[in-house]
């Protein structure tokens, strides 16, 4: 493997404290990395760099050399090398570091540029605040407040513009409230690909608007609302729903293919009330897509099972496992596991020991479906990595269970143990359905819940913890963000009873002592536990399973197969 | 610890009779009996409240008889024991206050929880809560001691209003500086 190289650092000054950071970082960053804030509305460290706000003006110099010998000029007060200042603020985020670069970012200039900046940004901001949805993380609010000049004197009337402008299915634009930083529209131009928004008019009269005839519905509109340092862009599915600051930020991870981009799931007292992305800059950078930030109304669907049946008829847990455990015995050496790409790394891992204590033979499904080459991939299964790295699979699953169907209809399986896998959805018909006794362990109703002998509801990824194993074999974990629905249970501790329901060993069911029975007899979790993964995740070692014929294409830091081989792999 | 003994002096005559003491008591009470009375006939008579009382919270309508809270959720934020609950809502188009954008569609306050602090009314950006002047609250279950938008708007009426902020809002955009 070819060690990535080592990037050139440069030393720059800032605020007296000297600095080395890589080349090509611009004076926003550097600043940062020294621990001063420069604030800014346009620049955002994953789009193009535009400098139109003007909030990020900073004073800079460079240390004098003699024009004609190029010797260094030194100032006889400090006995150090005397800095040439520009006479006029520069800004911070079009400006690369250079050697010796000198930066002030608290002088009397600079605090008056902030102050006319903030002064002619509030102009024509509207007193929104308290119907305003950025309200709480409003860079407006945040400046103003850090940096602004505390009281106005503007006595004019204020520009009118469109209120409530929609622009595509789920955002609005508030266009009184817009500051023209244009981070929508670079965004839509270079990570969306969907060139659809764009300024109009000029002066104060500047709008944003989408294209005549055109919508912003692209799949990643709703980064556009994450990226707005104010209210102008909002979520219509957020919108005046609940303020930011009574929610609670849960960090997960985007199940909705193998990308497994991280999130921050936003509840309150139970409830989610949205999904937006974190930032890693070795999966997602600062995006996800709009179709993932909708699986949280999964939690609180009508469909959702809330009470474990046997035969039909509501039962308890404990009758329900019971049940299960004499199914597996009246049909010892006839059950199928049919396990699931979206069970969690730990759940497979059970799968895994239910399969080796049953004898039964496991099956997964793929789920197939279009990759955007951006955030969501082909395969719609959050970890089917994850079953390969805990055993549970060797080879890669098939959309259909025609091996099963064939076992079923020659009588040789009787019972199968369904993990959240709609077995009719996978190719069943109702009648081998009705020829076998179903153990079903899911969160939603559906035509194998209808038919299963024994239903056990479990958990949304929302409702536990756990890890998955992405396209990167990037290992990552989720936490739990809200309580477990009424009448549900966990499905470690569901497997965990199955497993000893059917004669096998007793496991352990809380992620910390499971961890130590997975890092024992998992080579590939080695030394690892729950506790010590980073929240970026850890990348694992994919030359098993190199030979596989993985179905996704080229994402956003993602490369198939032979040219994931030079990429030097990040961290 | 030592133990001081007191020797009780003894009573004279005209103590040990009582008389002096009586009538001293009744000379008190026959000086208060002509003069008018300093209580009050509670709950027939109620006494004057003083400007700044912080009685029950209430939400106030501006003289248009718009509801002036907006539902930012503030006063919920600020309440020291929690007892303000709001659900926001936007302000359906066609209502002829869209412009206001949000309005709540459910507004709690527990009076049980309630200690009367008047944060809420401080914090308030849009003035739409006040603690009047209403004191007695009482009821015979948890749930009655609850008051729900329609009793707190019932509870607050009309206060006037020195700003009129959204009706301005509005003149500005139907004559002002749109293009």
């Amino acid at each position: 493997m070819i060690a990535p190289a080592k990037p050139e650092l440069v030393t720059v000054n800032i605020d007296g404290r000297e600095v080395a950071v890589p080349k090509g970082t611009n004076v926003i960053e550097a600043a940062r990395q020294a621990g001063v804030d420069v604030p800014h509305f346009c620049y955002h460290s994953k789009l193009s760099v535009v400098g139109n706000c003007r909030m990020c003006l900073v004073e800079m110099g460079l240390p004098t050399v003699d024009p004609a010998t190029k010797a260094p000029v030194m100032d006889p007060a400090t006995g150090k090398q005397k800095i040439n200042w520009i006479p006029r603020p520069q800004i911070g985020c079009a400006t690369n570091a250079t050697p010796g670069l000198h930066i002030r970012t608290q002088t009397p200039q600079v605090k008056d540029c902030r102050e006319g900046v903030m002064e002619f940004l509030l102009i024509n901001h509207p007193l929104d605040c308290p119907i305003c949805d950025q309200a709480g993380e409003c860079k407006l609010q945040e400046q103003s407040t850090g940096y602004g000049r505390g009281y106005s004197r503007f006595i004019e009337q204020k520009n009118v513009k469109p209120k409530r402008t929609l622009l595509g299915p789920r955002v609005m634009l508030d266009d009184e409230r817009c500051i023209l930083c244009s981070r929508c529209i670079r965004f839509s131009n270079e990570i969306a690909k969907d060139d659809v928004l764009g300024f109009i008019d000029r002066g104060s009269y500047s709008t944003l608007a989408c294209y005549p005839g055109k919508k912003l519905e692209n799949n990643y509109s709703l980064n556009t609302v994450d990226i707005c340092p104010v209210g102008a862009l909002t979520s219509t599915d957020f919108r005046f729903k609940m303020r930011v600051w009574f929610l609670k930020q849960t960090n997960s991870l985007d199940t909705e293919s193998s990308v497994g981009a991280n999130t921050v799931v936003w509840s309150r007292e139970g409830a989610i009330y949205r999904i937006t992305p974190r930032q890693n800059d070795g999966v997602n950078d600062t995006w996800m897509a709009d179709s993932g930030r909708e699986l949280y109304k999964q939690v609180a669907a009508a469909d959702r099972l809330a009470a474990a049946k046997v035969s039909g008829a509501d039962s308890t847990l404990d009758a329900a496992i019971t049940a299960a455990g004499d199914l597996f015995k009246s049909s010892a050496g006839a059950v199928a596991v049919v396990g699931s790409g979206r069970s969690s790394v730990e759940e497979q891992f059970l799968t895994r020991k239910l399969a080796t204590v049953l004898q039964a033979p496991v099956s997964l499904v793929s789920r197939v479906g279009k990759g955007d080459g951006i955030l969501v991939s082909a395969d719609r299964n959050p970890n089917v990595r994850g079953a390969l790295v805990t055993g549970l699979i060797n080879a890669l699953p098939a959309p259909k269970l025609t091996d099963l169907a064939v076992a079923i209809d020659a009588g040789k399986v009787r019972t199968v143990v369904a993990v959240g896998e709609d077995l009719a959805a996978a190719g069943l018909t109702a009648a081998q359905l009705a020829k076998i006794a179903i153990v079903y362990l899911g969160t939603h109703a559906n035509t194998t819940s209808a038919a299963a002998r024994i239903v056990l509801p479990s958990l949304t990824v929302f409702e536990k913890n756990g890890t998955l194993v992405n396209q990167q074999f990037r290992l990552q974990k989720f936490q739990q963000a809200v309580p477990a629905a009424i009448g549900t249970t966990d499905d470690l501790v569901i497997l965990s009873r199955l497993v000893a329901a059917a004669g096998g060993p007793t496991l352990p069911v809380d992620l910390t002592a499971l961890w130590k029975v997975l890092a024992a007899e998992v080579s590939a979790l080695g030394p690892m536990s729950f506790a010590s993964l980073p929240e970026t995740g850890l990348l694992l070692d994919a030359t098993p399973w190199a030979a596989l014929p993985f179905i996704e294409g080229e994402s956003l830091h993602y490369q198939p197969s032979s040219a994931k081989a030079t990429e030097g792999r990040p961290a | 610890m030592a133990v001081i003994t007191l020797q009780r002096k003894p009573l004279t005559f005209a103590e040990r009779t009582y008389v002096p003491q009586i009538l001293s008591g009744l000379r008190t009470t026959f000086k208060r009996l002509w003069r008018p009375a300093e209580t009050l006939e509670y709950p027939e008579e109620r006494p004057a409240i003083p400007p700044g009382y912080r009685g029950v919270p209430t939400l106030v309508r501006d003289p248009n008889g718009r509801e002036k809270c907006v539902s930012c959720q503030l006063c919920e934020f600020v309440c020291p024991p929690k007892a303000i609950r709001i659900t926001p809502g936007a302000v359906p188009e066609g209502s002829g206050r869209e412009h206001v954008e949000k309005a709540p569609s459910a507004f709690d306050i527990d009076m049980l929880r309630c200690i009367y602090c008047g944060l809420c009314q401080e914090v308030c950006p849009e003035e739409a809560i006040f603690l009047q002047n209403q004191y007695s609250m009482s009821g015979y279950t948890r749930e009655e001691m609850v008051n729900h938008k329609d009793r707190l708007y019932e509870l607050g009426g009309t206060l006037p209003d020195a700003h009129h902020k959204w009706d301005k809002k509005q003149a500005a955009a139907e004559h002002g500086n749109a293009h």
